[in-house]
């Protein structure tokens, strides 16, 4: 590994790494993203080292395990360069045929393709799938291409050309006037100008500075800074020396959750390689410049994603937050200017360095400017990454890239924002995302979280499940909070029960006031957010819960029932084996009644009664029929019974 | 150290640089509710019953008043529909936990706050800190902390650092407006005897 | 470790990092990695070293989910509650995970076989719902499912 002290031996290092590889050399680039390797990428890995070796061909052609590309729902997913023909769900079983097919022949293999929905016309190359057309890849598109565990893939592909450039050509107050007029705005959640915190804290008298990367990511649902930690660290560590270099901080952190070890593996490896290379340390490049960066884990708590209780964690304690009225870009680590930005506003900022804000300024809607990496998951077709232009609306990101809804099945709302956001429903589809547009409707950004939800899925027990989680996460420093949403769980969990009262939806009303007014962080200010978006829109089905003890998506365990109906029923026996309750009689040819009393609401019979028959029914609001009495149980063949 | 003006409640306050709006208060002698604050100790902004409005350039916002440092040409409303009723249902959310807390009894009394508003809580704690911090900050003992978090916190002696320190001590005793330390105490105790 | 007899791998860890009280949370997730909980001689061996006072230490300890004070089970079970997998039934899954084991989130069984956790989101969405047990993923977990995979696991 080669100690670069200068600008001149990295420009020559760069240009032989490029030299060296050939811009048409064979490679098989296979996701190694969490989410795919959970799906088995690292047995097709093998698969096809071994095949390629098997057939002579590894001293041609590369075999790369690759960063995160977005397309989640059909991984493993295995791009083979220069062609740039994708296959999808790939299994080592597929891995002989990609060979001989693919790369020592040229003809492809058809049933590994994306094919249209509609249509069933294939698609050959990455460019051509729907879900990619309709992104504009920004930060995502490089995962691909590079070895996450590889420092010279990053620079082959100009990675730290921005660092040069900031170090070199332009210095700290041209660089801050970069960020400032691309008004860029924080990815994380509160979509703060970035530009203006770094100001602050450049500004700030009191020294050391710090430059903080929260790669916390607590909201359920949400995996883009993973992706772009685990598959790209070192445009993170890139953008966060930069940013360091322009406010005058010599220390950096990354503050990573440990529920994502392969994350905190890449980017700790990331460092050491840095390091080794002289681009982190002293005087780097030559320029005069110190920067080291460190790696703390997390220890399981959503709260620690707030700012000031990520840095009080940093300095060993419990995450409580503290009062922001001295705001933490001029008191923040141990007391000093500090700038805590997000993995995606950093990965951002060699962009803007490199290509400058009138081009990031090119896209995006009046007030936010940029793109923005969504997850989009739950009930849609396409479940992954979307980086799409801010300004794209709802109804296109969902139905153009992410397929729609599957199984049938009718939109009912998307969830963004997280644990502090809302729910919007059909008629907001045509909304266009940004900061200050999903706000006006009631909801917010936050750190990228797009959750699409059906017919099945009921809005009441969607403020349950999200209240439920802030009240485990809530640190339990102030009353509003640790109290009112111990009152607003208990008060959702008897409607969704049942047991809803008059008068309920006024008191959760009355706590959302104090919370929102009175809470000490950010959490406990959003906290009622979940609730006053679904009221908002959804308000019927809390009425029905509540007045008519019905849930209309039938999904709420304490107010349905399942109940066989006996004109489909085919006695077929299924449901009554897999009945954890041994709660359903009948026989070989008698049709299948289920016990209410012994009835768990587990929703086995549901799942398992074959769909042809179709014959297990939810009921909600009403009474369950009176069963057949047993003379009549019985099934006659061709009746139609 | 400069003079600092502002407005609490129309009356015109003097103060120094770095006193909070709730010591600028209380030089005024304009009564603002407190439970967690204390004058030996580091203000901590957890029962928010201090909260006020301020207006800063025009524009309003509530604040807790024991964090919020004093600044020249703030206007501060220590009283409004906004905040009583905020504060109503602080102090109910509380008498769920100690509905027979003197202190708490006199602040329900002026707030129109409901002892059984909500159903009754198992732990008399209202989690002011002032045992835990007092014997932190003032004792420098450590014999009491809290653990865990949200609605599973609650105060918790260290048995063996408590047989040393606080048979003497007790000086948490009377901060604790609902008698939870003393029950603590007596039991952590008895566990210390048994063993 | 069952209960500490010696302190060497505790004191390893703490010397490792440099004995800096701001790391106390990274020294105490190694220590945890490594024996799988944190004794209470653990916790006041921590406190001493590091100069802290145990009630900070044990506040950490409790406050942070990555912890565990009492021993865990041959085989951890993590079923994610995130909010994609809740949309497509993790709680039907859990309730079936809580019937089969017998034990609740953050306990372990009488006979040190399975610990169940919930986890707030393990970043594979696409593969809802999940159960992670051991590290491996198990995704695309209905109730009809969840015995099968859990069987497999002695």
């Amino acid at each position: 590994m080669p100690r670069l002290s200068t600008v001149e031996e990295l420009t020559e290092f760069r240009q032989e790494l490029v030299a060296t590889r050939e811009a048409n050399r064979p490679c098989v680039a296979i996701c190694a993203g969490a989410g795919c390797l959970a799906s088995g990428a690292s047995e097709v890995i093998a698969a096809f080292k071994a095949e390629l070796a098997a057939q002579g061909l590894e001293a041609e052609i590369d075999t790369r395990g690759t960063g995160c590309p977005g397309f989640c729902e059909r991984g493993p997913v295995v791009v083979l360069h220069p062609e740039g023909i994708c296959y999808l769900q790939v299994k080592p079983d597929d891995v002989p045929e990609i060979v001989a097919q693919s790369l020592k022949g040229s003809k492809v293999v058809e049933r590994l393709l994306y094919a249209d929905p509609a249509t069933g016309e294939r698609a050959i190359h990455e460019s051509d799938i729907p879900f990619y057309q309709h992104q504009e890849r920004t930060l995502l598109s490089s995962n691909i291409l590079i070895d996450s565990r590889s420092i010279d893939d990053y620079l082959a592909i100009g990675g730290y050309t921005a660092l040069v450039k900031a170090l070199f050509e332009m210095g700290p107050e041209a660089v801050l006037e970069e960020v400032k007029q691309s008004t860029l705005r924080g990815r994380g959640g509160a979509g703060f100008p970035a530009g203006r915190k770094w100001e602050g804290s450049r500004n700030a008298p009191d020294t050391p500075r710090y430059v903080l990367v929260n790669a916390d990511e607590g909201d359920p649902g949400a995996f883009m800074d993973r992706a772009l930690l685990e598959g790209n660290p070192h445009a993170v560590l890139e953008g966060l020396m930069i940013g360091g270099f322009t406010i005058g901080a010599q220390e950096g952190y990354i503050y990573v959750r440990q529920e994502y070890p392969l994350a905190v593996k890449n980017v700790l490896h990331a460092i050491t390689q840095a390091e080794a290379y002289g681009l982190l340390g002293q005087d780097i490049l030559g320029s005069g410049f110190d920067f080291t960066i460190k790696v703390h884990k997390g220890a399981g708590a959503f709260v620690c994603g707030e700012s000031t209780a990520l840095m009080t964690a940093l300095e060993g304690r419990v995450g409580e937050p503290r009062p922001k009225y001295v705001r933490s870009n001029i008191k923040g680590l141990w007391g000093k200017p500090t700038v805590l930005n997000n993995v995606e506003t950093w990965a951002n900022v060699p962009h803007i360095v490199n290509r400058g804000a009138d081009w990031f300024t090119r896209t995006g809607t009046e007030h936010s400017k940029g793109t923005k990496i969504f997850s989009l998951v739950g009930k849609i077709r396409n479940t992954g990454l979307v980086e799409v232009p801010m300004g794209m609306p709802l109804q296109d990101i969902i139905y153009d890239i992410g397929g729609g809804i599957p199984g049938g099945k009718k939109f009912k709302a998307v969830q963004t924002g997280g644990p502090s956001g809302g729910c919007l429903p059909e008629e907001m589809l045509h909304l266009e995302v940004g900061f200050d547009e999903l706000t006006a409707a009631g909801s917010m950004m936050g750190s990228g979280g797009m959750i699409v939800m059906d017919e099945d899925n009921c809005m009441v027990d969607v403020a349950r499940y999200f209240i439920n989680f802030l009240t485990e996460e809530s640190c339990g420093k102030c009353l509003p909070c640790r109290e009112g949403l111990r009152q607003m769980h208990r008060i959702l969990t008897r409607i969704c029960e049942g047991n809803g009262r008059a008068g309920d939806i006024d008191t959760l009303e009355e706590l959302s006031e104090v919370l929102t007014e009175a809470s000490l962080c950010g959490l406990g200010q959003s906290a009622a957010n979940p609730f006053i978006s679904t009221l908002r829109y959804f308000r019927a089905e809390y009425e029905a819960h509540i007045e008519q003890k019905r849930c209309p998506a039938l999904a709420c365990k304490g107010l349905i029932s399942y109940w066989i109906d006996p004109e489909k029923c085919k006695a077929c026996l299924i449901c009554m084996k897999r009945c954890p309750s041994q709660g359903i009689e009948g026989g070989k040819k008698q049709i299948h009644v289920i016990d209410q009393e012994k009835c768990d609401r587990c929703g086995v019979c549901f799942e398992v009664c074959p769909e042809k028959f179709s014959a297990v029914v939810k009921l909600s609001g009403e009474p369950v029929p009176e069963s057949l009495p047993m003379a009549e149980r019985t099934l006659v063949r061709g009746s139609g019974k | 150290m400069s003079d600092i003006h502002l407005q609490i409640d129309g009356k015109e306050v003097h103060v120094t640089e770095g006193m909070t709006v709730l010591e600028a208060a209380q030089q005024a002698r304009i009564a603002i509710p407190t439970l967690c604050y204390h004058e030996t100790l580091e203000p901590y902004g957890g029962c928010r019953l201090c909260i006020v409005e301020v207006e800063v350039n025009g524009w309003s916002r509530l604040v807790v008043s024991c964090v919020y440092p004093a600044a020249a040409g703030l206007i501060v409303r220590t009283r409004s529909a906004q905040i009583d009723r905020i504060r109503k249902t602080l102090l109910e959310m509380l008498l769920a936990h100690a509905p027979d807390s003197p202190v708490l009894q006199e602040l329900a009394a002026e707030y129109g706050a409901q002892r059984d508003r909500f159903a009754q809580e198992a732990s008399f704690c209202i989690h002011c800190g002032l045992c835990v911090r007092y014997c932190a900050e003032v004792k420098q003992a450590h014999a009491v902390g809290f653990i865990d978090r949200g609605i599973r916190k609650e105060i918790s002696f260290i048995p063996e650092i408590a047989a040393r320190e606080c048979h003497d001590c007790k000086e948490c005793f009377p901060l604790c407006p609902t008698s939870y330390v003393q029950a603590a105490y007596v039991l952590v105790e008895a566990l210390v005897a048994l063993r | 470790m069952e209960t500490v007899k010696n302190f060497d791998h505790v004191d390893q860890i703490i010397d490792a990092h440099q004995g800096e009280a701001s790391s106390l949370i990274q020294i105490m997730l190694d220590i945890q990695a490594e024996n799988h909980w944190l004794p209470q001689e653990a916790l006041a061996r921590i406190s001493k070293r590091l100069a802290v006072p145990l009630t900070r230490v044990q506040h950490i300890a409790t406050f942070y989910k990555a912890f565990s004070l009492v021993p865990k089970g041959r085989h951890q079970i993590h079923v994610c509650m995130g909010t994609a997998c809740h949309v497509r039934g993790a709680p039907r899954v859990l309730d079936t995970v809580e019937d089969l084991t017998g034990i609740q989130p953050g306990e372990t069984d009488a006979d040190l076989k399975f610990s169940l956790e919930t986890v707030n989101c393990l970043g594979c969405c696409a593969l809802g719902p999940v159960i992670e047990i051991d590290g491996k993923t198990h995704g695309n977990v209905t109730t009809a499912r969840t015995e099968d995979v859990l069987k497999s696991y002695k």
